[in-house]
Formats: structure tokens, sequence, C-alpha cells
């Protein structure tokens, strides 16, 4: 099972481990996981990017530990396992928002505790870590990680300069005086259809862009 | 090893609980102190915005601001085993409101006094609290400030929003025929009613029988305060007279 000849840290075959969640194989736009809280915390940037941290962080720590027991774990509990697992990292995780980013905490509330049920994480752990060494694991972990939050920052991007006029909380589009020309906040981008719509567009953009991801028919 | 026997499994699962179980309660024990700092900070601020103040830092503003922190029970301040502060209003609220010991703020802001009430109810789904301050003449509304846990957003989760909660300041809670405030279905009209929320109408009613609920164990106390206040300015009043007679 293991190979003899030690490969480099960031080999070709490592690298593809972290990059190629961004685009070809993104969790989000391509295999359409943890829509959820997709939905749920892109409203505003902030909380949009506590979450995508949270998110790398649990699937980094998450896949390293599961990697690192995957000889030890017995086949037909591995799925409660892969939970138990999932759900300390989790709790750890709301216990440090809890006590250092309170208002952010209070602000993610449930969806924290929604990471256990992400997709995202048990599909990568199941799929990727139960199979390879700890530092593929963790590139994995922190490539699909990265590439949920980059997903979950975009869509916050557009929802909160277009329907609140700021961003980061900051003003943006009152700094720039865009309201005396007669501009007004979008109210309907806050609403939750609208992340459907903004990730929609995005698979659209990244589908055209991308030629091995279109269906022939 | 067989990974896959029965003793294995049993063994690496029993193992595991009791690792994850330590690992957890350690971090809980650890954390716990900045959690608690943060929830009574939380609160201060709380107070604090239901007199219109939104600080930094709430702590030093609170201290400066907030001059009493009284526990009151039928009408008298009585010598309470918790602090105002710490009182559970959740609990509280199970006690017949004759028998209840209430907490209550007394803020001065640039030379005014205002009175804070904390409240708590229930809502459609679950609980529901706020803040309600008065002013000096411990009667009128100044500022009213809700939440709730799990309200329907669009609908009842509506009464934590300015719209609903600007329609408080000025109205009156107590008077001869009704103590409280009335939330009505679109046609307030005296200065004891406020609208209700359409299609919140579960949850209006909640913040209704909540302000009845919590604001009548205050009502005996304030009333007095505000004939002693009414007293003192008389008083005052007398003496400038005479001052000015003198002269």
């Amino acid at each position: 099972m293991e190979k003899t000849a030690r490969e480099p840290l960031f080999s070709k075959k490592n690298r593809r481990l972290l990059i190629d969640p961004m685009n070809e194989n993104n969790p989000i736009t391509v295999q359409v996981l943890g829509i959820c809280s997709a939905l749920a915390i892109t409203v505003k940037m902030k909380p949009a990017l506590v979450m995508g941290i949270s998110v790398i962080v649990v699937m980094a720590a998450a896949n390293v530990l599961t990697s690192l027991l995957r000889n030890l774990i017995p086949n037909r509990i591995r799925i409660i396992v892969q939970l138990v697992v999932v759900a300390l990292m989790v709790i750890l995780v709301d216990q440090v928002l809890k006590a250092f980013v309170y208002d952010v905490s209070k602000e993610l509330s449930v969806f924290v505790g929604l990471i256990i049920t992400n997709c995202i994480i048990m599909g990568r752990i199941e799929a990727f870590s139960l199979g390879n060494s700890p530092w593929k694991a963790f590139l994995d972990g922190v490539g699909n990680g990265v590439a949920y939050a980059g997903i979950l920052l975009l869509v916050a991007f557009f929802r909160e300069l277009l329907g609140n006029g700021t961003l980061f909380d900051y003003p943006i589009m009152a700094q720039l005086g865009v309201y005396d020309m007669g501009y007004t906040n979008n109210g309907m981008m806050l609403l939750p259809p609208m992340a459907l719509i903004v990730v929609a567009i995005v698979i659209w953009i990244q589908r055209a862009k991308t030629p091995s991801l279109i269906e022939k028919d | 090893m067989d990974v896959n026997s029965n003793r294995y499994t049993y063994l690496f699962s029993i193992i595991m609980v009791v690792i994850v179980a330590v690992l957890l309660s350690v971090a809980a024990t650890v954390l716990k102190p900045f959690q608690d700092a943060n929830m009574v900070l939380e609160k201060k601020s709380n107070i604090l915005a239901s007199i219109g103040l939104v600080s930094e830092n709430p702590d030093s503003l609170f201290n400066s601001v907030i001059v009493e922190q009284l526990v009151i029970r039928s009408g008298e301040v009585i010598e309470s085993e918790v602090s105002a502060f710490d009182l559970d209003m959740a609990n509280a609220v199970k006690v017949p409101s004759n028998k209840r010991s209430v907490p209550l703020f007394v803020a001065t802001y640039q030379d005014n006094t205002y009175y804070i009430l904390p409240l708590r109810g229930k809502g459609l789904w679950g609980p529901i609290w706020g803040f309600i301050s008065l002013q000096s003449d411990a009667n009128t509304i100044y500022g009213a400030s809700f939440n709730h846990l799990k309200e329907t957003p669009g609908l009842g989760a509506e009464i934590s929003t300015a719209i609903f909660q600007d329609q408080f300041p000025g109205k009156i809670i107590f008077s001869d025929s009704y103590d409280g405030i009335e939330v009505r279905k679109g046609d307030a009209r005296t200065n004891q009613q406020v609208d209700g929320i359409s299609g919140g109408t579960i949850t209006s009613v909640g913040v209704q029988y909540m302000l009845e609920d919590c604001l009548i164990p205050y009502k005996a106390y304030l009333l007095k305060q505000v004939a002693e206040s009414t007293v003192e300015t008389h008083i005052e009043t007398l003496a400038d007279s005479s001052n000015t007679n003198h002269e």
C-alpha cells in the first residue's frame, strides 16, 4: 500500500489535491455539496469568512485525524467514527468561537453545529482520507475547505454589496456616492433564493469557461 | 490484530468515546470563563441599548451609567442572595407575580433617570425576551428592545426590528384601566396600544402577555418612587419660591 520511494511534499500529484477543488472539482459548484450553508450564511461577508475558516479547520483536522486512524478504524463502525471525529472538531470550533468571537458565533448559531452535516466533510473523509496518508488528507481537506470558503465569500460579496451596500460592514456604496445618483439597495439580494441564483450564475460562468465540465449529450 | 473482530470493535469504540469525552470536557472547562464573560458583556450592552446607548466598551459605560441594581419583591426592595444582574428571568417568571423577585436597573445619563426592566415571555416557537426602559416618571416608555430564540423570520421574528420596537417609546404602561401595552391588529389608537405584526399574531400576543406579566411586579414600587419624587420636586419648588420671597 505504501510507496517505497518518498515523494516530495508538494509533488505534482499533491498540488493537484490542493488545487483541483478550486476549479474542476469544486465541492459547491461542481459536486453541488454544502449548498444549505451556502444559502444561510452568505448575507454578509464576515460570517461567511468565519464559516469558511471554521470549515477549513474542521475539514483539515478531521481529515488528518481519520487518516491517522485509517488502519485502526474497524470497517463496520467507520461511519460512526467519522461522525464522532467531525462532531468533536465542530464542538471544539464552536466553543472557541463562543469564547473569542462571541458576536460572530451568535450570528452563525446553528450553522456551526450544522458543519457536522456538511456533506463535503463526510464526503471527503469517506472518499479520500480513509485511504490516503495524513499529509495528502490534509492537503485535500484544506483544498476543499478553501474552495468552499471561496464560493461562500464570492456569493456573500455580491449579496452584501448589492443588498446592503456594504462590504465587511464598511459602507462602500455610500462612500462611492451612488445613492445620490438615485441608486437603491436591492433588498431581494438578502433573501435566501438569491443565494441559489448567485451560485447558479457562478456555476454557469465556470462551466462556460471550463470545457471539461460540459456534458456531451 | 484483526481490526474487524467484535472484540476489537467494542474496544475501539469504548476507548474512542472516553478520549473524546475527556477532550470535550477539558475544552469546555478551560473556555467557560471566557464564554461567561462574553455573556455578561452582552447582557450589559443589551441593558444599555434599551436606553439608546451603544458603546465599544459596554463594561465601563455600564458601570458609570447604571447607578443602582435592585431586587424587588411585592413593591419593596429586598436583600437577595442573587444579585439583580445575575437574577435569571427564565426562572423568575415561573413564580406568581405577587411573590416574584425581579431585578430593576436604575440608570442616570445626562441628568435623566431611567428605569430599566427585563422582560421574559413566550413566543410561538420558543422564548422571547427583552428590556424596556422607562423615563423618570416611571410610567412612560423610553425605549424597548425585544429578542427571540426561534420565531419565524419575516413574521414573528420582526419583533426584534426597529419597525416594531419604535412604536413603544412614549407609551404609558400603568393606568387605571389597564396595566401593560396592548398589541392590536392594525387599529392601535390609544397611548397604551401598539400595532402587532401581520402573520405574527401569536408572537405579538406573546409580547403583550410578556409586558403585562413582567411589568406588574414593578407597579407598586415604581408608583411609590414617582410619588416620592413628585413630593421632592414639590418641596423644592416651595423652597425656591420661599427663597425668592425673602429676597
